[in-house]
């Protein structure tokens, strides 16, 4: 069982969940930025998993946890090597700047 | 009691290098706070007794992910204060939405209790009384094992698409093909010439200068080299057709 009430666990993680949503509002120029956000979210969603976890005495959170580890760091790899070669191509990183689709 | 100092030590830490995070000037310091929230946060993990995951998350993350961003932000050359411009104009819509968030996940958090019986319908075995580590790893190579070859399968995609991706291939870059090389033979690359005893030393004579006056030298008219050419072309023809016949 948890050392700490389950409720502080999830105050925390409802707290990083909302800064990230509000960091990839406040940043809507930066892609960098908005990953980052991105990987705040990733972790919030991870702490509430191991918390819920630890809390019911069941390994499956933890579990999960991992794979949501594991997909957070392939989409990070894989936005960044979409930055550097939009980067490469028009020499600029803005959001804004995308929209060679019109979508 | 201090284990619960500890937990609201690391939770604030936590939460106010999250907000440097989304709000810092720099970029590289935005990163730089990142490294120090997932620091925290592997705190908070070991906290709930997830050890292999508090590990976990300080190698992947720290020592993969956000170097990788370190390496991003440090290499592109972007002008940061005009990715700046809008951070007054967006913030009225950022606080906005963060408020609303906010206040339905503190509905849900004040409006929520424990179902009574949740512990028994949980998924997986209660904890044993053995290492984090041991028991993951019980768990997650029998339960979860095709879940795990899947997530193997995802880090091999996203591996090979961003050396893709980012894969630059450049028209003066010497490339090594095999194939090539493996079917090259000795009598492709090699050839036998029959010279005559003391044929071409005639012409070859000394090396000079070459003289100022444009008039061709007289030796690359000289019938003699003309024949050495010639019986070198047909002898190297010869060594070619060779490996055909065998």
């Amino acid at each position: 069982m948890l050392p700490v009430g389950l409720g502080h666990f999830l105050t925390v993680s409802a707290i990083l969940l909302v800064l990230g949503v509000f960091g990839i509002f406040i940043n809507r120029k930066n892609v960098i930025i908005i990953l980052m956000s991105v990987e705040l979210i990733l972790l919030a969603v991870n702490l509430n998993l191991v918390a819920f976890s630890g809390a019911l005495g069941d390994l499956s959170g933890q579990v999960f946890a991992m794979f949501v580890l594991t997909v957070a760091a392939a989409e990070a790899a894989i936005g960044l090597a979409i930055v550097v070669i939009y980067f490469r191509n028009r020499g600029s990183i803005q959001v804004e700047d995308v929209n060679l689709m019109k979508g | 009691m201090i284990v619960n100092i500890a937990f609201y030590v690391f939770a604030l830490i936590l939460l106010a290098s999250a907000a440097m995070v989304v709000t810092a000037r720099n970029p590289v310091h935005s990163v730089l706070y990142l490294i120090l929230a997932f620091f925290n946060a592997a705190a908070l993990f070991l906290i709930a007794g997830a050890e292999f995951l508090a590990m976990i998350l300080v190698i992947v993350y720290v020592g993969a992910v956000a170097v990788l961003f370190l390496f991003v932000v440090m290499m592109l050359d972007v002008n940061f204060a005009e990715l700046r411009s809008g951070f007054q104009r967006y913030m009225p819509v950022g606080a906005a939405v963060g408020a609303v968030l906010c206040i339905e996940l503190l509905l849900v958090l004040t409006g929520w209790k424990f179902a009574p019986d949740a512990v028994r319908v949980s998924l997986g075995t209660a904890t044993p009384p053995v290492s984090n580590s041991l028991a993951l790893g019980e768990v997650l190579y029998t339960d979860y094992v095709l879940l795990f070859q899947a997530a193997g399968l995802i880090l091999l995609v996203a591996m090979i698409g961003a050396i893709v991706l980012t894969h630059r291939d450049r028209r003066t870059a010497r490339h090594q093909v095999i194939a090539i090389q493996t079917e090259r033979t000795t009598a492709e690359t090699l050839e036998l010439v029959e010279i005559g005893l003391g044929v071409g030393t005639k012409t070859m004579g000394f090396f000079r200068p070459k003289p100022e006056t444009l008039e061709p030298a007289s030796t690359h008219n000289d019938p003699d080299a003309d024949e050495v050419v010639h019986g070198g072309g047909g002898h190297g023809g010869g060594g070619h057709h060779a490996p055909e016949i065998r």
